[in-house]
This record gives C-alpha cells, sequence and structure tokens, in this order.
C-alpha cells in the first residue's frame, strides 16, 4: 500500500467538502474492495476519507410504500432486515448469494455498487489494462476471458461488474440518491452503471466528487414469484459466471409485469426491456422462457474461453424464471438447483 | 505472503503522521500509534503480539483473519487499525474464560476439527459469530455461512460437526 492520509467525515456536508478539497482522495467505507485494491497498488488514492461512521445506516420505509436503505448499511443487515425479508426476498437471496459473511458485515450498500471488475488483469499491474491504465490496451480480449462478459462489451474492455446485490436492485428498479457539491440527485438504478464503450475507466455515472447517500426500493416488491440464481466455479463464496435474478406477477398462469436482470454477464448488471415485454401477457411456461431468453441473448458474443456463458445464460434464465412462477425461489443454501 | 505494512513502491507523498488508536482487546483498554495503512490484522499480531488471528491470503479469501468486532465476525486483513478506533474486538485469545475453554474450542478438540490447525483460530471466531446471529439451523446452513472460512486441510465435516456440538452446549446453558 502506499502512503495515504486518514481523515474521518462526521457528516455527509463535511464528506463532500472534503472529497472537494482533494479530488484524488477516495471514500472508505467498509473497505473490502478499495484495501484490497491498494494492496494490489491498482488504486492509489492519496488519502482516505472515512465515511463508516456517518449516519446513513437506516432502513425506513417511504411514504409512498418502498424503502430507503443507508449508504452505510451493512450487507448482512440489509438482507436479514425485516422489511427486506418479508417485501423483497429476491433481494435477500442475491445479498446472501454474494462474499462471505464477514465480509457482508463490512461490506456497505454503497460501496457493493462502486465495487470494481474482478478481471484479473486489471488487479495485475505488470499487464496492459484500459480500466485501470486507460489507453494501454486490453489484456483479456486476446488472454483469457473465461469470465469476461458476452454482452454490451467494447473493443476497449469486457470486463463484468461482480456484485450479486446489484443485479437484484436492478430488476426491482431502485433508485441512487447521491449527494456533490451541487447538492442532491437521484439515478435510477439501470443509469448507474455504465458500458465500458471508449473509457472503461469509469465504471459508473456517478461523479467521483459525489457521496452515495441512500438506495431506494419502490412499493413493488415481487415477495412471491421470485428466484435468484447463481452459476460459479464453486458453490459459495465464489463471484457469479452468471447469476439470474426473476420476478413476476402471475394471475392464473399468465404472467403480469415480469423483471429479468442478469450478473456476470456485461459490464453493468443487464436489463433488456424486450425480453420483458416478451414475458408479459404470456402464459407462464418454458416456451415463453425460451423465448425471453433468446430476446435477451440475442446480441451475446462470446470470445476465446467463454462462450459457454451464452447456452449457460439461456438455461439458467429458464431455470430462474421456472423457479418464479412456481414459488420455489433457489435456495441459498441448500445447493440443489431444482 | 504478504508481509505488515506492505509498501509496493517508494512512498511520492511526505510520510503520514501515525495516528493514535484505541482498541478494547479482549477486554483490555489497548493504546497504540500506527501509520494509517496499518491493518487490524497487522495491529493485532505486530504491535499487540496477538498471534492467534492468523494472516493467510491478507486479501479476504480465506477467512484465517477473523475476529469478532463489537460482536461482529469480520475479516480484519481488510480494515484499518484506525477505522476501529473504540472498538471492541475478540480474538480467539480472548475466548476462554477464567482458565475454561470456549464451548467451541472443546468442541473442536472433541471432534477433532483441524489437522494442521492454521486455519482454526478464523473457523472459532467465525463460528462464534455464527452463533451469535443465530440463522444458521441445519448442516447446510452452517456449511454456507461457514464457507468465508477455507481449510486447506479438508477439516469440513469434523467442523460442522463441531459447531454443531457447541451449538446444542450454549444453547442448554442460556
Ligand atoms: C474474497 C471476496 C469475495 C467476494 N465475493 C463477492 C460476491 O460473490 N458477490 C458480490 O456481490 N460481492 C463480492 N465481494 C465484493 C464485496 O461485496 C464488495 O467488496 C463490497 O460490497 C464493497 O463494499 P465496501 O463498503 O467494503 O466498499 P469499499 O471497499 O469501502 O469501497 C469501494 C468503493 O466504493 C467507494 N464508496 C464506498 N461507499 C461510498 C459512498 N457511500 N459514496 C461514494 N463512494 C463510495 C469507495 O471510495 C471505493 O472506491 C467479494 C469480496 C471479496 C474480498
Ligand atoms: S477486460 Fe477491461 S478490466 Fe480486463 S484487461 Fe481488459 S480493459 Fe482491463
Ligand atoms: S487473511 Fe484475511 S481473509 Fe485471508
Ligand atoms: S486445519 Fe489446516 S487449514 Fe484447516
Amino acid at each position: 500500500m502506499i502512503n495515504f492520509q486518514y481523515a474521518r467525515a462526521n457528516d455527509v456536508a463535511d464528506a463532500v467538502r472534503m472529497i472537494a478539497t482533494d479530488p484524488t482522495a477516495k471514500f472508505i467505507a467498509g473497505g473490502t474492495n478499495l484495501i484490497d485494491l491498494m494492496k494490489e497498488d491498482v488504486e492509489r488514492p492519496s488519502g482516505l476519507i472515512d465515511i463508516s461512521r456517518l449516519p446513513l445506516k437506516g432502513v425506513e420505509e417511504t411514504s409512498d410504500g418502498g424503502v430507503r436503505i443507508g449508504a452505510l448499511v451493512p450487507n448482512s443487515d440489509l438482507a436479514w432486515h425485516p422489511l427486506i425479508e418479508q417485501r423483497y426476498p429476491l433481494l435477500r437471496n442475491a445479498i446472501l448469494a454474494g462474499a462471505s459473511q464477514q465480509l457482508r458485515n463490512m461490506a456497505s450498500t454503497g460501496g457493493n455498487l462502486l465495487q470494481r471488475t474482478r478481471c484479473a488483469y486489471f488487479y495485475d499491474i505488470a499487464t496492459p489494462c484500459n480500466k485501470r491504465e486507460p489507453g494501454s490496451g486490453c489484456s483479456a480480449i486476446g488472454g483469457i476471458n473465461r469470465i469476461h462478459a458476452i454482452l454490451g462489451t467494447s473493443e476497449s474492455c469486457i470486463a463484468t461488474h461482480p456484485s450479486d446485490m446489484c443485479v437484484a436492485l436492478a430488476a426491482l428498479d431502485a433508485k441512487v440518491h447521491v449527494t456533490g457539491p451541487a447538492g442532491e440527485r437521484v439515478l435510477a438504478f439501470t443509469d448507474f452503471h455504465r458500458l465500458p464503450d471508449s473509457s472503461p475507466q469509469t465504471d459508473t455515472n456517478l461523479h467521483p466528487n459525489e457521496l452515495i447517500t441512500a438506495v431506494e426500493l419502490p412499493a413493488k416488491g415481487f415477495p412471491a414469484n421470485y428466484s435468484y440464481l447463481k452459476i460459479r466455479d464453486r458453490l459459495s463464496y465464489a463471484f457469479a459466471l452468471v447469476s439470474i435474478a426473476a420476478a413476476m406477477e402471475l394471475e392464473g398462469g399468465t404472467i403480469g409485469e415480469a423483471r429479468l436482470a442478469l450478473g456476470g454477464v456485461a459490464h453493468k448488471p443487464w436489463r433488456d426491456s424486450a425480453a420483458e415485454s416478451a414475458l408479459r401477457g404470456q402464459p407462464a411456461n418454458q416456451t415463453t422462457f425460451e423465448q425471453a431468453a433468446d430476446i435477451l441473448l440475442r446480441d451475446a458474443r462470446g470470445y476465446e474461453h467463454n462462450t459457454f456463458k451464452i447456452d449457460l445464460a439461456r438455461r439458467g434464465i429458464v431455470r430462474t424464471l421456472t423457479q418464479a412462477a412456481q414459488a420455489t425461489p433457489q435456495s441459498q443454501s441448500d445447493k440443489k438447483i431444482r | 505472503m504478504t508481509q505488515a505494512n506492505t509498501v509496493g513502491r517508494a512512498p511520492t507523498s511526505p510520510a503520514p503522521t501515525k495516528i493514535l488508536v484505541a482498541l478494547d482487546v479482549n477486554g483490555r483498554q489497548r493504546q497504540l500509534t500506527v501509520a494509517p495503512w496499518t491493518t487490524l490484522l497487522d495491529a493485532l499480531r505486530d504491535h499487540l503480539d496477538l498471534t492467534g488471528t492468523k494472516k493467510g491470503c491478507d486479501h479476504g479469501q480465506c477467512g484465517a483473519c477473523t475476529v469478532l468486532v463489537d460482536g461482529r465476525r469480520i475479516n480484519s486483513c481488510l480494515t484499518l487499525a484506525v477505522m476501529k478506533d473504540g472498538a471492541k474486538i475478540t480474538t480467539v485469545e480472548g475466548l476462554a474464560t477464567e482458565g475454561a475453554l470456549h464451548p467451541l474450542q472443546q468442541a473442536f478438540i472433541d471432534h477433532d476439527a483441524f489437522q494442521c490447525g492454521y486455519c482454526t483460530p478464523g473457523q472459532i471466531c467465525s463460528a462464534a459469530g455464527l452463533i451469535a446471529e443465530g440463522k444458521a439451523k441445519s448442516a447446510d446452513e452452517i456449511r454456507e455461512l461457514m464457507s468465508g472460512n477455507i481449510c486447506r486441510c479438508g477439516a469440513y465435516p469434523n467442523i460442522v460437526a463441531a459447531i454443531q456440538q457447541a451449538m446444542g452446549t450454549m444453547a442448554g446453558r442460556s
């Protein structure tokens, strides 16, 4: 780790003021991603602004029936919060599928959104990587790319966003509340993360001097018909190769509103309105689910080692939609995929 | 394995001032002066000589460094000592009381839940956190919520059995 200065922020205004005076500093919340990257010299902030004591730790109902989650609520507390367990079990299951209990105890809601890719070249400062060193090239495109993206890639970067929680937040139409020098603004979850295009060094549309203060869930939580299926190399404590969040309303076998989001396949949690439209108003059966999967994957493209993800995603989508329709969500402890 | 206070390259900025940190470690008030980049793990091992907590990967990937902070299990390699100023830390050295082993320590012995023993302090602290959470009931649930602790010797079946025994003992006591 390089030399850095350490300071603690006392309130939101303080944090925003501190980052404005030193743009090369970074906020630290749980530290589980930032400290790891600092040990590898991938991140080299001049200073750390400790936001872990800011009073952003509430999980509260909003006036329109939704829930507002403070940016510093630990992932573990969020997963097991009664409001989340009862009304947004899709979010609970996605969180519990990620990392380990120790890490979830540390990881914050805001930090989870901003965790960086697990591309091995990004982590290895001896190799070219456009995300780490803009203009140096992408080692993954012609290298080992088994874990990389199949959708929304660019010639500059084929990395994936590694979060599980974010896949559920995308499916649930969450909003992200941020505060910066110019005041507050709200981003739709699907506009929060971005595709790599020619500037993969920028993961999100958050400005570097902005602080995430909260994530807000709308009232609709799909507690009856949902499932989160995470497919990975080992059954726990591993990042997703492909993960699927599915939720729907059902009326006598016919699908009402439907949500489908994928992790491990793109630079952001992947949602596709055309695939969701193909579900709406249709019978909840295999044919419908296969059609939706084909639409979602219509532009999927494999690289040398990750072409398997296209088939895996297709079968995973059908399976997860089936689990959601049958109200038999994937268990996060008994790992059999039924 | 990474050394304590790893400096990946020569410092380019003036050395930051060291910071005074107060920690309650295993019931004792401790004060230490550390550089900002000192992890809680290095503070425990190198500054307080509490070497029961192990460094396996130093990257949150193995669980050997698990300790309890304000009663919750965390990876001490991924947090900074300065961030925990004022916190109550329990390491494996702090689990036994008045000469009696903690029920988890006894259960690990009874079930031979280790081979080399390197992962054991982390397993035991993690299991103490798991029992306090009260979420794991079945063996499947124990396995899933203990997955943050890797055992290279593969003592997993005995670790699960030991945790089940300790859960029983501790439930009987309360
Ligand atoms: C071994 C291992 C396995 C893991 N497995 C998984 C997994 O399977 N699935 C998964 O989803 N995740 C996994 N994770 C990642 C983990 O979920 C993230 O590291 C964690 O969510 C990051 O949160 P944090 O609070 O620790 O962030 P920090 O490390 O504190 O910060 C991360 C980034 O966010 C910025 N930041 C933090 N909070 C704010 C804020 N409020 N406003 C603005 N900027 C902010 C920081 O400046 C930093 O750049 C794993 C991590 C490890 C180490
Ligand atoms: S895929 Fe992206 S993160 Fe990985 S080497 Fe290429 S540019 Fe870097
Ligand atoms: S040393 Fe902390 S998790 Fe391995
Ligand atoms: S006993 Fe050797 S690593 Fe677990």
